[in-house]
C-alpha cells in the first residue's frame, strides 16, 4: 500500500513565541496593526500533493513554515484551520492511526538520554508492538547500516552530533514506516556520512515508501528529490520536479550587478542585450540589479561597456550557473542563504 | 488504547529506574532517615521530645517521602524530557493517544511513590527502635490512603512538570514543596494547630495534611487524627483534580 500525503489550505497562525514542536525561528509579519504583535503566521493556506512512493522535498529559508508544516503532518501542531491526509487517514482526527504510518526525524536531536543506542532502538520497536525477535534483528541490522554498531550499548549522552543524528534516523525506520518525515536530515553531517544518508533514503524509498523531506540546501534538494515545493512565508510558492523548477528560471543563469549609482536608462538598455529575458531592480537596495538571461560570463563585457557608455560604475558581478538557488531568488527576490 | 505500546512504556521507565537506582534511593531516603534520626532518635533519648514522639513522626515522614518521590519521579523527567532533551517527542509518536503517555507516567511515579512509602517503614522502624507504637487495625484503609495518596502526588508531579520551566525548578522546591511539608502536619497532628485557629483552617487546602492525617489514622490510630471519611473524600477530591489539571498542562505541552 502506497500512502500519499495531502494537505488543504493549511494555516497555522501562533499567538505565543515559536514553539519546540515546529523547530522555531520565524520571521514575524504583522497583516494589520491591530492585530497583537505577536501573532506569528507560520502558515498562510499551503495546500500539497505528495504521491504515494516518491521522495518530495520541501524548500526554504529558515521561517518558511517548512518545520511547521511537518508538526502539523505528524501529529505535534495543531493547525489554524485547514485539513490534512496521510494515506486514507484524517491526521487530526485518527492520530494513532496517522502515528503507526509515519516515522518522523525531527530538526532538533531529541534520543532518549537515559539509554544506549541498542535500547532505543529496540523500545521504539517495542513502542510499535514489533516482537522481540524482530525488533532485536532489525535493531543490529539498523546499527550496522548507520555504522553504529560499535557504540550501539553505549549511552547516547556521550555521541557527536552526526551519531545522533544518524540514530534518529536509524529510530525513525525501526518500524518501518510507510511515509518518513525527515526535518532537514542532513544537517550537521560531513559530506560522507551525507552521501551515506542520500543512498540510504533512495535504497528505502525504492521499497515503496512515501518521503518528505524539507531542506534549505539546494544541492540535497536536487540529488534527493524527484518532486519540490519551494515555500516562502508560509505559502506554495512553485511546485515540480527539480529540473522542471529550474527550466522555469528566464533563460537560467543570473547575474546579479552592483552599480555605483542608480541609472533606470542603464536597465533598460541592458533588457535589450541578446540572451537577456528578464531585468529586476534589487528591492533591498537602489543600485543593484538582477539580469536572467540564457548566457553567463560572455555577457559581463558587454553590460560593463553599456555601464560605461552610460557613466555608470559597474561595482561588482557575481554569476550563478541555473540552480534552484536562482528559482528562489526569482520568485522571491531574496536568497535562501539570507 | 493499545496495551502493547502502554505496557512498552512502562517497561522503558522500568529500564530508567533501574539504572538510576542508587541515585534514587539516597533522594528518597537521605533526607527522610536524617530527620528521622535526629528528631525520633537525638531528640527523643536527651529528653526534648517525649518517647511518643516517635510513632506520631512515622506516618508524617511516610507521607514526606511519598509525596516526595512522586512529584520528583513525574515532574523532574517531564520537565528535563520537553524542555532540554526533547526526548518525549519519541513516546508522543507512539501509535497510543497522548493521553495515555501521561498516565503511564502518573501510573509509574505512583508505584515509585507506594514503593518510597512503605519502604520507610522498616527503616524508619530500625533506626527508632525500641517504643515505636504501629496499631494497623485496618490494612485495607491502609492500602486505600497509601494508593490516594501516591496517586495524587504523582498527579501533582504531572501538573507541576508540564507547567514550570527549568529555571523555576528551585522555586517549585521551595515556593511549593518546602511550605506543603512544613504546613501538611507532617511533623505534628491537625489538632496542634488548635491554637492558631486561622492557619488550621488555611492548612486544609494543603493536601498533605490528608496525607499524613491518614496515615496517622490508619497507622498510629492512638493519636488525634482527622476522620478518615474526610481523609478520603479529600484525597480522591485532591486525586481527581491533579489529575484533569496534570492531562490539560499535558495536552498543552504536546501539541502547540
Amino acid at each position: 500500500m502506497l500512502a500519499g500525503i495531502r494537505t488543504r489550505d493549511l494555516r497555522k497562525v501562533y499567538t505565543s513565541p515559536p514553539p519546540m514542536a515546529a523547530g522555531g525561528g520565524f520571521v514575524p509579519r504583522r497583516k494589520n496593526k491591530n492585530q497583537p504583535a505577536r501573532e506569528i503566521v507560520a502558515l498562510d493556506g499551503l495546500s500539497l500533493d505528495v504521491t504515494g512512493g516518491e521522495i518530495f522535498g520541501l524548500l526554504g529559508p529558515n521561517g518558511a513554515g517548512k518545520s511547521t508544516t511537518v508538526g502539523i503532518l505528524t501529529t505535534r501542531v495543531r493547525p489554524t484551520s485547514g485539513q490534512t491526509w496521510i494515506g486514507d487517514y484524517d491526521v487530526w482526527a485518527q492520530q494513532v492511526e496517522v502515528k503507526r504510518l509515519i516515522g518522523v526525524v525531527a530538526q532538533r536531536p531529541n534520543l532518549d538520554f537515559s539509554l544506549t543506542a541498542r535500547e532505543i532502538l529496540l523500545f521504539h520497536g517495542a513502542y510499535f508492538g514489533i516482537d522481540s525477535r524482530t525488533r532485536t534483528a532489525r535493531a543490529t541490522e539498523l546499527l550496522d547500516r548507520f555504522k553504529l554498531s560499535d557504540r550501539a550499548d553505549q549511552l547516547v549522552r556521550g555521541f557527536s552530533g552526526g551519531m545522533m543524528q544518524r540514530l534518529s534516523i536509524a529510530r525513525a525506520m525501526m518500524h518501518d514506516p510507510q511515509v518518513l518525515f525527515l526535518d532537514e536530515p542532513s544537517a550537521g553531517l560531513d559530506p560522507q556520512t551525507r552521501l551515506l544518508l542520500w543512498e540510504i533514503i533512495r535504497e528505502y524509498n525504492q521499497s515503496g515508501k512515501t518521503i518528505l523531506l524539507t531542506t534549505h540546501n539546494m544541492e540535497e534538494a536536487d540529488a534527493l528529490c524527484q518532486r519540490l515545493a519551494i515555500i516562502d512565508h508560509g505559502r506554495n510558492i512553485a511546485l515540480g520536479t527539480p529540473a522542471e523548477l529550474k527550466a522555469s528560471v528566464p533563460g537560467g543563469f543570473l547575474l546579479r550587478l552592483r552599480f555605483g549609482t542608480h541609472s533606470s536608462s542603464l536597465l533598460e538598455q541592458l533588457k535589450t542585450l541578446a540572451g537577456v529575458r528578464e531585468v529586476r531592480r534589487h528591492t533591498d537596495s537602489e543600485n543593484g540589479a538582477d539580469v536572467y538571461a540564457d548566457r553567463g560570463g560572455p555577457l559581463v563585457s558587454e553590460i560593463a561597456n553599456l555601464a560605461a557608455t552610460t557613466s555608470v560604475e559597474l561595482s561588482d558581478v557575481h554569476i550563478s550557473e541555473p540552480s534552484l538557488e536562482n528559482l528562489f531568488l526569482h520568485h522571491t527576490g531574496r536568497s535562501l542563504r539570507e | 488504547m493499545n496495551w502493547k505500546t502502554f505496557l512498552a512504556l512502562l517497561w522503558r521507565d522500568a529500564r530508567v529506574a533501574r539504572r538510576n537506582f542508587v541515585p534514587l534511593l539516597l533522594q528518597t531516603f537521605l533526607q527522610p532517615m536524617m530527620f528521622v534520626f535526629i528528631f525520633g532518635r537525638v531528640m527523643v533519648s536527651s529528653g526534648y521530645m517525649p518517647a511518643a514522639y516517635k510513632s506520631l513522626l512515622l506516618p508524617g515522614i511516610m507521607a514526606i517521602s511519598m509525596i516526595f518521590t512522586g512529584v520528583w519521579a513525574v515532574a523532574m523527567p517531564l520537565i528535563a524530557e520537553f524542555q532540554f532533551t526533547h526526548e518525549i517527542e519519541d513516546r508522543l509518536l507512539a501509535p497510543i493517544e497522548n493521553d495515555w503517555i501521561a498516565i503511564e507516567k502518573v501510573l509509574f511515579g505512583a508505584a515509585q511513590a507506594v514503593v518510597a512509602g512503605l519502604a520507610v517503614i522498616p527503616a524508619a522502624w530500625l533506626l527508632l527502635r525500641p517504643g515505636v507504637d504501629l496499631h494497623l487495625q485496618s490494612p485495607l484503609l491502609f492500602v486505600g490512603v497509601t494508593l490516594l495518596v501516591a496517586f495524587f502526588s504523582a498527579c501533582g508531579g504531572l501538573a507541576l512538570g508540564c507547567s514550570i520551566s527549568q529555571t523555576q525548578i528551585g522555586l517549585m522546591f521551595s515556593m511549593v514543596l518546602t511550605p506543603m511539608i512544613f504546613f501538611g502536619c507532617t511533623y505534628y497532628p491537625w489538632s496542634a494547630l488548635a491554637n492558631f485557629p486561622i492557619l488550621q483552617k488555611v492548612v486544609l487546602i494543603n493536601p498533605l495534611v490528608y496525607a499524613s492525617e491518614g496515615l496517622r489514622g490508619t497507622l498510629v490510630p492512638q493519636f488525634p487524627h482527622l476522620p478518615i471519611v474526610a481523609v478520603l473524600v479529600a484525597l480522591l477530591v485532591f486525586d481527581a483534580l491533579f489529575l484533569m489539571v496534570g492531562l490539560r498542562q499535558f495536552r498543552h505541552k504536546a501539541v502547540t
